[in-house]
């Protein structure tokens, strides 16, 4: 079994793994990237479409356009990366840290670090996790796979679609499916609002006339061998109006019902995850509750853009980088969520330093305030014109921000 | 034409038993099924377990087989290539009047000669299985009771077959029978005919439609549905035993059942279905099954829920039929195996061959039969340093298709060349899309793979053969 030693492993190679491993290396950490797929660039590679990068780069890049602007930085820093190579776990033997791997042209490698940073991913849910009842034929497939099969593999999935669910992966498909010579008949979403971004409604639906069920339930999938067709039911006052349900006949069924972070090897890794965004709980610091295990990027918790992965995951690396030099906050606030608040991340912040918070609205709003509440006392607002679960807020706080803050206080952030 | 001694219809679990147990005779064996791959019915959609011989009374010919095949996993599981488990059985009762049935059994496990069968407390219960709903009042425990794969099981019993002489014939749909001297001669919906001196009928859920065509016994095959779901194996409810409700009339009720490979299945329901092809999940069983899971094992969460899926029971009264038909020569009678099908099957294979014996079948013993299949193994099984040595003799071991069940890409080509070419075939061979993804990640890959061994076209991709295309179009 090859042993290998490194300052730093960062497992996965998408957006936030090459980001943070670029801030690790830039501060002289010897590090090395850990990728199961083939290439570099993560789900990015199949997201074909534009409107990546107008944050990061000011300009409308495609989802490999961007990828690469991070691997050829990657390449010229001459970052070691392996490919095509599978993490099994992540364990501590004598105290060290170790990474289990596994590759065809390297075996099993053992790799001891004394950083690690999380930077897996996440997954598409599927039919079982909302349970649509109904048989179980070929042509049921997620917005991914079925992006992956249009974009990379070249194979058409299906002619005539049905999208469940709003999700910005389901939109995009709208549309890449009609592009395609496909029939798009409908997009489903059981909530009375778009998962999805609002530019993806305009330029993937009503760009091309696709009709959006709001507060519609797909309760049945018909078809043997292949699906033949779905049983849409409304939903009003929050009750199935099954006396209203009608049917579309299809030959598939598109999922785009959400996002799940990938967290099976932080889980058996002992790392502590929070049941609300499925991600490792964090310090201020990206840390989990594993000393040296960072976390950022979709694995962390699901982002709605990319340009705000590879920011975050600058952070990781960086603190990382601190981190394997030693450096530790001296002391730590903590953050709790409160009205309307779905999640805020990190759960801690550092009062000597300044502070990058990620958060979800839980209600969609106009004219809302984003309160921060230091012991009950407002000490930011900022006026928001309008809020939705599907559009991420952040707020950067510094140590002015939280200067009157003693020993037990809590930082509380709240949507009014 | 093809001619053989005996055609054995439908290769379920017991179909691939009897043509296993007759491999080991000087015998011509022919093994028919009508879809693309073996163990597509009944017998991949059940709840994977070897029961604890204490459910029905040894006067009936199920208990019977059942004791008797429960009794010979062991051997199997030594000489065949599938995961099995003794984990043992808990009935638990969730009231004091419940108590009077679990004696009941417990007296009946004991009539029927069950070892190690005892009654618990409250408190012994909690002890075995610390998971268990609080207000379990005591139960039973039967600690030879046991979990497998049933599609592992049948795909290497029909691997052992075949290994020693049996033919297996996928896609052979019989289409009509008619004696001819001393043979039947058996006729495809594609148009092939074979010749066969005795055939057996275990053809599950249709062994009625091929009853009539053998000119045999009238009756008919009602299919009562069983609805399960599948949680994901980092579920925090995953017991370490079968969990069994107190049963009622008409079923064994909904259990909780920690599967051999790590996953828990929770169901089955027990509904009459439409139709013989009716495998369609309904919302409400799905809740029901929730529900009475959650009476059992209160930490279920659908949050866990990976998928859900129905298997058909081929129902006919109340006990096996198993027997001469006194109608048509040379033919044997299969049919109504419903629970403990699985358990009974590897002693229903040794029933059959006695049958065809009475029935005037020579059994010479083969010197050549050798029982033993090669175990594959798997990456998720293998720890670093034999995952290493699997990769240094296989590069492609290296290499993880499917990442919620660690399934390596040798491990897919080992199933294709076994013969597994659809999607589901490949999934129920490795595991691979049978995790929390689904196939969402791997289902690509598996294609190119499938592919590449094979030479099919991305059109002949199917998920489990006929009308199943996967693709509709190539860019």
């Amino acid at each position: 079994m090859k042993q290998l030693t490194f300052d730093a492993v960062v497992v996965g190679g998408g957006a936030a793994g090459m980001s943070a491993a670029l801030e690790l290396d830039a501060r002289g950490h010897s590090v090395l990237i850990l990728e199961r797929e083939d290439t570099l660039g993560g789900i990015l590679m199949q997201c074909i479409h534009n409107g990546f990068g107008l944050i990061e780069f000011n300009e409308e890049l495609t989802g490999p356009e961007f990828a690469q602007r991070f691997e050829e930085k990657v390449s010229a820093r001459n970052i070691q990366a392996s490919l095509r190579t599978t993490v099994l776990d992540i364990r501590e033997e004598e105290g060290r840290r170790v990474v289990y791997a596994v590759s065809p042209s390297q075996g099993m490698m053992r790799i001891e670090a004394r950083a690690v940073v999380l930077a897996m991913g996440c997954r598409e849910r599927n039919r079982g996790n909302i349970r649509i009842p109904g048989t179980r034929p070929a042509g049921i497939y997620t917005a991914g796979l079925a992006q992956r099969l249009v974009n990379i593999e070249g194979y058409i999935p299906g002619k005539d679609v049905v999208i469940i669910g709003s999700g910005d992966i389901g939109l995009i498909m709208a549309r890449r499916m009609t592009w395609s010579g496909c029939k798009v008949h409908a997009v489903i979403e059981i909530l009375p609002y778009p998962s999805g971004l609002t530019r993806n409604i305009v330029q993937c639906l009503n760009d091309f006339g696709i009709p959006l069920y709001l507060s519609h339930l797909v309760t049945d999938i018909y078809g043997k061998d292949r699906v033949e067709g779905i049983e849409v039911t409304p939903i009003e006052s929050g009750a199935l109006m099954h006396e209203k349900a009608f049917k579309i006949a299809c030959d598939t069924v598109l999922l785009s019902v959400g996002l799940v972070p990938e967290n099976e090897l932080s889980r058996n890794a002992g790392i502590e995850i929070q049941p609300t965004t499925n991600g490792p709980w964090v310090d201020s610091m990206l840390m989990t509750s594993l000393p040296g295990v960072f976390a950022c990027g979709n694995v962390l918790h699901v982002h709605d853009l990319v340009d705000y992965v590879v920011e975050e995951a600058r952070r990781a690396g960086a603190n990382a980088a601190a981190w394997l030099s030693g450096y530790r906050p001296s002391r730590e606030i903590r953050i709790k969520t409160g009205s309307n608040i779905r999640y805020v991340l990190p759960a801690r912040l550092n009062p000597e330093r300044e502070n990058r918070l990620y958060m979800r609205s839980l209600v969609v709003k106009n004219d809302a305030r984003l309160e921060v509440r230091l012991d009950g006392n407002v000490v930011r607002s900022r006026k928001l014109a309008h809020v939705q679960p599907s559009e991420m807020l952040s707020l950067t706080l510094g140590p002015e921000d939280v200067a009157a803050a003693g020993r037990d206080s809590v930082v509380e952030i709240a949507l009014v | 034409m093809e001619q053989y001694d005996v055609a054995i219809i439908g290769a379920g679990v017991c179909g691939a038993n009897i043509a296993r147990k007759l491999s080991q005779y000087e015998l011509d064996v022919a093994l028919l099924e009508k879809e693309i791959d073996v163990s597509l019915g009944t017998s991949k959609a059940n709840s994977g377990i070897v029961h604890g011989g204490f459910h029905d009374h040894i006067s009936t010919l199920k208990a019977r087989l059942e004791l008797q095949g429960a009794l010979m996993f062991d051997r199997l599981h030594e000489e065949l290539d599938f995961p099995f488990e003794r984990c043992g059985i808990l009935v638990a009762a969730l009231h004091e009047d419940e108590m009077r049935a679990i004696e009941q059994l417990y007296l009946q496990g004991v009539e029927n000669g069950v070892i190690g069968i005892e009654m618990c407390s409250r408190e012994r219960m909690l002890e075995l299985e610390p998971k268990l709903n609080p207000d379990v009042v005591g139960g039973l425990y039967a600690p030879s009771g046991g979990i497998l794969e049933p599609y592992r099981f049948v795909f290497s019993l029909v691997e052992s077959a075949r290994k020693n002489g049996v033919q297996v014939k996928t896609e052979f749909e019989v289409a009509q029978a008619e004696r001819d001297g001393e043979f039947w001669q058996i006729q495809s919906k594609a148009g092939e005919t074979i010749r066969a001196r005795y055939v057996v009928n275990s053809a599950g859920l249709h062994a009625d439609t091929i009853s009539a065509a053998f000119g045999a016994e009238r009756f008919t095959i009602a299919p009562r549905k069983g609805e399960y779901y599948l949680l994901d194996r980092t579920t925090k409810a995953k017991p370490s035993r079968v969990i069994f409700p107190v049963p009622t009339e008409v079923s064994k009720g909904i259990l909780v059942i920690p599967t051999v490979e790590g996953t828990v299945l929770i169901g089955p329901t027990a509904s009459p279905a439409q139709d013989k092809e009716d495998f369609a999940t309904t919302r409400d069983q799905l809740e029901h099954i929730l529900h009475s899971a959650r009476m059992m094992v209160p930490s279920i969460s659908e949050n866990d829920v990976i998928t859900s899926f129905a298997g058909l029971r081929a129902s006919y009264g109340n006990d096996f039929y198993i027997a001469n038909s006194e109608k048509a020569p040379a033919f044997v009678q299969v049919a109504g195996i419903q629970s403990p099908g699985l358990t009974a099957s590897p002693a229903i294979g040794e029933y059959v061959k006695d049958l065809l014996k009475k029935a005037g079948l020579r059994l010479v013993e083969k010197p050549s039969w050798d029982p033993y299949v090669h175990k594959v193994p798997r990456a998720r099984d293998a720890d670093p340093y034999t995952l290493d040595t699997l990769v240094a003799q296989d590069p492609a071991y290296g290499d993880i298709v499917c990442r919620c069940e660690r399934v390596s890409e040798a491990e897919i080509v080992k199933a294709i060349r076994a013969g597994h070419t659809t999607l589901d075939g490949i999934k129920y061979y490795t595991r691979a899309q049978m995790g929390r993804c689904q196939g969402g990640f791997c289902t690509y890959k598996i294609i190119r793979i499938l592919m590449r061994e094979t030479g099919m076209s991305w059109d002949q991709i199917t998920k489990h053969g006929g009308n199943s295309a996967i693709l509709k179009g190539s860019l």
